[in-house]
Formats: structure tokens, sequence, C-alpha cells
């Protein structure tokens, strides 16, 4: 495929607000989980909660549009220049030729949650205040970002669980090569909600500790939140990192277990390497989708043994930020261009003790080496499959 | 703009007085007259009846269009990618999830919660017809159903795979309803395809910023276009089932349109 360059990108989670944050928890080994502290939530569970996200409400024109899900993307939106960053691509191309495609998997469902909450007594009706177009709705964060980056181009929402903002990506890449537009803002905005928190908990996927992804003794995730964008466009700068391919499948297997055997993540990584032009030793390090479940370490890890042998450096970071879901994909793809600009790979936060039945060389600490490429995976429920391939383009732009 | 061309191989649609898009199309000709009667019950032939159970009406009214559709390019199932486009998905689980979640206890029902993800109905066809190709679910509110017809064709496009596109979105119960008033269902499916010499029907399709919104000249039919953003299709699916082409505009997000000429093949 025609590569993309990633002109700018930025990620605020648990580890803090802007790529630097992040590139300086990496080092620190700083995680961002905390015991659960959010809303009046009394599960046993540890979150990945940006500080903060109460406090900064919208004002004036984005009155209508505030809540939990779009302030977090606000506050994205202010980091490492991105704001700016695409304010001059829309000089340069035109509002109507940048394209807006983010995901999220629960939107804005805690303002719903509150709304639920807080029904008129004798009525049963919601709040007056509660809007459900600028909050809940799917595209509620497409529509606040459009608007507020003052793009016209076209614009949607992802939504499929935990790998929705992966696939912005792809989608991205087709809306460019069509010619539909020639930029694109893709990333992506989740939150956290009772909604996901009782859920996974009902599902008995939450730990009660911080999340362990591939320790023998892992036993569930650790719900986090993210906001990340990146701007792409076709590749004009054979040193800037660049996305080379991506690759998406279904499990058709199982609404909320993955397939054992990991056969559609196979196929997603397998596309996604296609896609790229590389092999399987092109691929300097694998970001695990790691959740931490007992189920999905076992089949990823199979899936990862089956394309890339046992031997390429790998790690789930949700041990650092936690699990952002829907906007897991971006919070990993921004790891890992850190780890491509800076030749540095995080380990597996919180592992102690490795499975020995997963087949893959996690890194129980973080090394320092030099990288071409790296692949990140997305997985959700519903079987939803996304595998990205990040790095610079050997012999510069394609 | 760029303009793009994609081939229609098969229709399906559902929606009240318009069960099938078999029985559709000589209403929306103007033929027979149309009568909103409600939409039966619909029980999927394709999924298997453990997981049948587990549905619920969002799901199984985007398989009723989607089975119709894929009965006429029958065995073909496995080999589609697919797009499902929905402005509010499952909005029954989000009213269940959240008055569960304004009581003390707060017990969601781990069913509930995983048919609350907006691709519940993707993955649900996927392990319905074991296909293990690309599936995207999106929304872009009242513009979903064009959001989704430009995913459909630029994946159709760009990889060279027939594609399934759902448009589904069903009446909002109270007490979301009052803030969102969507009263009937409406879902279509069309098979899009690269593969335009062989398709029974072309879209030359082109985003603007300049369009006239097609609206449906039978009243009872363009008050369901503009209560159901799924029926946002109304006007392409009229021209669809005429003997001739024809032309029309749909609504995308604020301040776009797309411009839809259709051609039918020589017969």
């Amino acid at each position: 495929m025609q590569s993309l360059q990633i002109s700018h990108y930025t990620l605020t989670s648990a580890l803090g607000r802007g790529v630097a944050a992040h590139w300086e928890a990496l080092q620190n080994e700083r995680s961002g989980l905390r015991a659960c502290d959010f809303d009046t939530c009394d599960l046993p569970a540890w979150i990945g909660r940006v500080d903060g996200v109460e406090d900064e409400k919208l004002n004036g024109a984005w009155s209508a549009h505030d809540g939990r899900n779009n302030r977090l993307a606000h506050i994205g939106l202010q980091q490492d220049g991105f704001a700016e960053a695409v304010l001059a691509a829309r000089e340069r191309y035109g509002a109507e030729r940048i394209g807006v495609f983010l995901g999220t998997s629960t939107s804005g469902i805690y303002q719903t949650e509150l709304a639920f909450r807080h029904r008129v007594p004798e009525t049963g009706e919601l709040p007056a205040d509660f809007t459900y177009r600028h909050s809940q709705n799917c595209y509620s964060v497409g529509d606040f970002v459009r608007g507020y980056l003052g793009l016209q181009g076209p614009a949607l929402v992802v939504s499929t669980a935990c790998s929705s903002s992966a696939k912005v990506f792809a989608t991205a890449s087709r809306y460019i090569a069509s010619g539909l537009c020639d930029a694109a803002v893709v990333g992506g905005v989740d939150s956290l909600c009772l909604t996901t928190l009782y859920g996974f908990s009902s599902l008995q996927l939450v730990s009660p500790q911080p999340c362990r992804p591939a320790d023998v003794d892992r036993n569930g995730i650790s719900i986090g939140e993210a906001a990340g964008f990146a701007l792409l466009e076709k590749a004009q700068d054979a040193e800037a990192i660049q996305l080379l391919g991506y690759g998406e499948s279904s499990d058709a297997y199982h609404m909320s277990s993955p397939d054992p055997e990991g056969k559609g993540a196979a196929l997603a990584m397998q596309q996604a390497l296609d896609k790229a032009g590389l092999n399987p030793q092109d691929i300097g390090y694998v970001n695990l989708h790691g959740t931490a479940t007992p189920a999905n370490d076992l089949s990823e890890g199979r899936a990862v043994a089956h394309i890339f042998g046992d031997d390429v450096p790998c790690s789930s970071t949700k041990g650092w930020t936690g699990h952002a879901l829907g906007a897991a994909g971006i919070t990993e793809t921004v790891i890992c261009a850190l780890a491509v600009e800076h030749g540095f790979l995080p380990r597996s936060l919180n592992t102690t003790r490795l499975d020995p039945d997963i087949p893959n060389r996690i890194l129980m600490e973080s090394l320092n080496s030099p990288i071409e490429a790296a692949l990140t995976n997305s997985f959700g429920f519903g079987g939803s499959n996304c595998s990205l391939v990040i790095g610079r383009r050997r012999g510069g732009a394609a | 703009m760029s303009e793009m061309m994609i081939g229609v191989k098969a229709i399906g649609m559902a929606a009240p007085g318009l069960p099938s898009w078999a029985e559709a199309q000589a209403v929306l000709r103007g033929e027979s007259p149309y009568h909103a009667e409600e939409l039966p019950r619909y029980a999927p032939s394709l999924l298997p009846s453990n997981e049948r159970r587990r549905t619920t009406p969002v799901g199984r009214l985007a398989f009723q269009s989607a089975e119709e559709a894929i009965g006429v390019v029958n065995g073909e199932a496995s080999h589609l990618a697919s797009v499902f486009a929905s402005s509010g998905g499952d909005t029954d689980i989000v009213c269940k999830i959240c008055t569960a979640l304004a009581t003390e206890e707060r017990l969601v029902s781990p069913t509930n919660f995983h048919n609350s993800v907006h691709n519940a109905a993707a993955g649900y066809w996927s392990i319905a017809t074991g296909s293990h190709g690309a599936s995207t679910s999106l929304s872009a509110y009242d513009g979903s159903y064009v959001a989704g017809l430009l995913e459909a064709a630029v994946l159709a496009l760009g990889e060279d795979v027939d594609v399934l596109l759902v448009g589904y979105d069903v009446q909002v119960s109270e007490p979301l309803h009052d803030k969102r008033p969507i009263d009937d269902p409406f879902t279509s499916a069309l098979i899009l395809t690269a593969d335009i010499e062989n398709a029974p029907w072309r879209l030359r399709l082109s985003l603007s910023h300049e369009g006239d919104e097609t609206v449906m000249e039978n009243a009872a039919l363009e008050a369901l276009r503009q209560n159901n953003p799924s029926a946002r299709a109304l006007p392409l699916l009229q021209v669809l089932a005429a003997p001739q082409g024809g032309a029309v505009s749909l609504p995308g997000v604020d301040g776009l349109y797309l411009n839809i000429q259709i051609e039918r093949a020589q017969d």
C-alpha cells in the first residue's frame, strides 16, 4: 500500500498529558494505574484515570458537547501543538479536504448514566439539560473534533469496541487513496464510565489488582481512558514515522471470548505485514493487545508465535496505561511511534512470573534497541481485530 | 471532488409496510399504495438457536435486510467484508444498563453488556456466516447512512472485495425517546462490488458541499425518511426500484451531501 506519513501525534492517558509525559513515565517506570476512585464505583478494581477531567468543563460554543468524553477529547487536542498542526494543514489543503475518523466504544454514555440517576420523579423523564446527540451518540466526539478544528471533510466514528481507534487508520488510508480527502485526523477517545466498570465485572474480566499482562497469575483487565490523535498525510518526509500497513479481520467465533487458536488475530497481523510489504523479521517490536485476561493473552500469544516465531520482542503496555478500550488502538500506536523514534521498547509492567504457556519473548525489562518498524494489535468484542504496522520506510518514501 | 463508481449486486430492506425488498419495489415505484403496517417479529435463519436467543431487536433488524440481500447471491456470505452503519445502535440495551446502574445494586447483565457494543450486529453476522473478513461498525448521527455507503465503497474499491452494507436503526423507547424520537425501525442492505461490469446497478458517487437533499413524494414515506436516520436511504432505494436509473442527493455529516447517479445495466 501507499504508506501514510504520521505528521503529528499526541496522547493523553493515565500516564499524563502529551507525548513527553508518556516518554518520561516509560523512562521512569511510572504506572498510571490507581485503586478505583471513579464516581461512586465501589468495585475492587484498578483504573487508569486522567487527572482533572472532572474540572475542565466545555464552555461557550461547545457547552452543549460538555461531558467526560468530549472534555477528554478537548484536553487531548491541546497537547503537543496538535490543534495548531491541524490548522496549518487546513491552510495547505483546505478544510473540506481533511477527513475526521475517530474511534470510541462507549462515547458519552457516562452522561446518560448520570441522567438516569436524575430522572424527574413525577414523570420519569430524563433531565432537561441532557442532550443525547452531543453526549451518548457515538458520533458526538467526531462532531466535536470536526467542529472544534474547523474541518469540513468527510467524518465518521468507528465503534468496534476495543479495535475502534486502530481501525480508523485503515478507514483513513482508503479515503485518502480514493481521493475523498488529502489528509485525515484519526484517533480515538474513550472515557471512564460505570457501564464498562460494572459490565466487564459482570463478565468477571476485571482484576482486583493492577493488571498483569502475560503473567501466570493474571486475572483480568484494569480499565483506563485516553484521548489520542494523529494527522495522516501522503508520505513526503522520508524521516517521518509512517503507517506502513494495516490488517483487519473478524474472529467469527464468540461475542466476548477470543478464538483460542487466534486465527482471526493471525489473519490481521499477516494482512498488515502484506500491506506493508514486510516480512515478520522486519518487525522489531510487537505491542500486544495484552489485556491481561487469561483467554486473550494466551490466544494472542499463539497467534503472534504463528506469524513471528518466538523471538520478536513483545509487550503489552496495559500495565502502564490501563485498557483504554476504544482508545487503546491510538494509545498503543503512539507508543509504537515512540518506540521507533527512540529505539526504546517498553517492558510488560506488573508482570512478575511469565505464563509458560505463552510462547512469546515478553519483555520483562525495557530494552534500548533501534528498530525500523513495530506492529500493534487491537482486538475487540464481537471478534473485531485490527493490526497496524508503524515505522520508517527503508530507502525513503515508497 | 473526485468521483467513484461502484456496482450493486443485491438489495434487501425492511421497514413498516415495506417488509422486504421484494415487496417494497412496487410501493417505491408508486404501483402499490403504502400502508405503514408494523413489521412482524423476524427470526434470523442464519443464526444458530443459542445465538438467536441472545440477539436483540436491533440485531434481528440488521439480519432481516442482510439475509434478504445474501439470499440473492447465495453462498457468498463468508467471503464478504461488511459495514454496519447505525446512528444509535442498541438504545434499548443502553436504557436497560443505565436503569440498572441507577439502582443501589448496579447489577449489569453480562449478556446485555456484550450486546451493548455498537458492533454487536456485526459480531453476530460474522459468527452466523463464518466470515473472517474486515468489518466496520460506524455512526455519523443523521449522516450515518452516507458514511456507511462511503466506507463500504472505499472498502470494496480499495481492497477489491465485495462488501455487505447494512444500515439499521430501531425505534427508541422511553425515557430516551424524548431525547431521540425515532418511532419506527428501518433497515436496508446493499452488496457492493468493484466489478461494475457485471453488476445489475452502477452507482456514481461524488461528495459535495452543495446538494439538494432528495425527498420522497409520498408523505408517509417522507415522514419515515425524516424520522429514522437509516431511512435516509429511501430515495436511493426508490431509484434502484425504478426501471430506469436516476439521481439522488443524500445528507452526510453537517454540510456534506453524497450525490449519486444510478445506472441500471442493460438486460
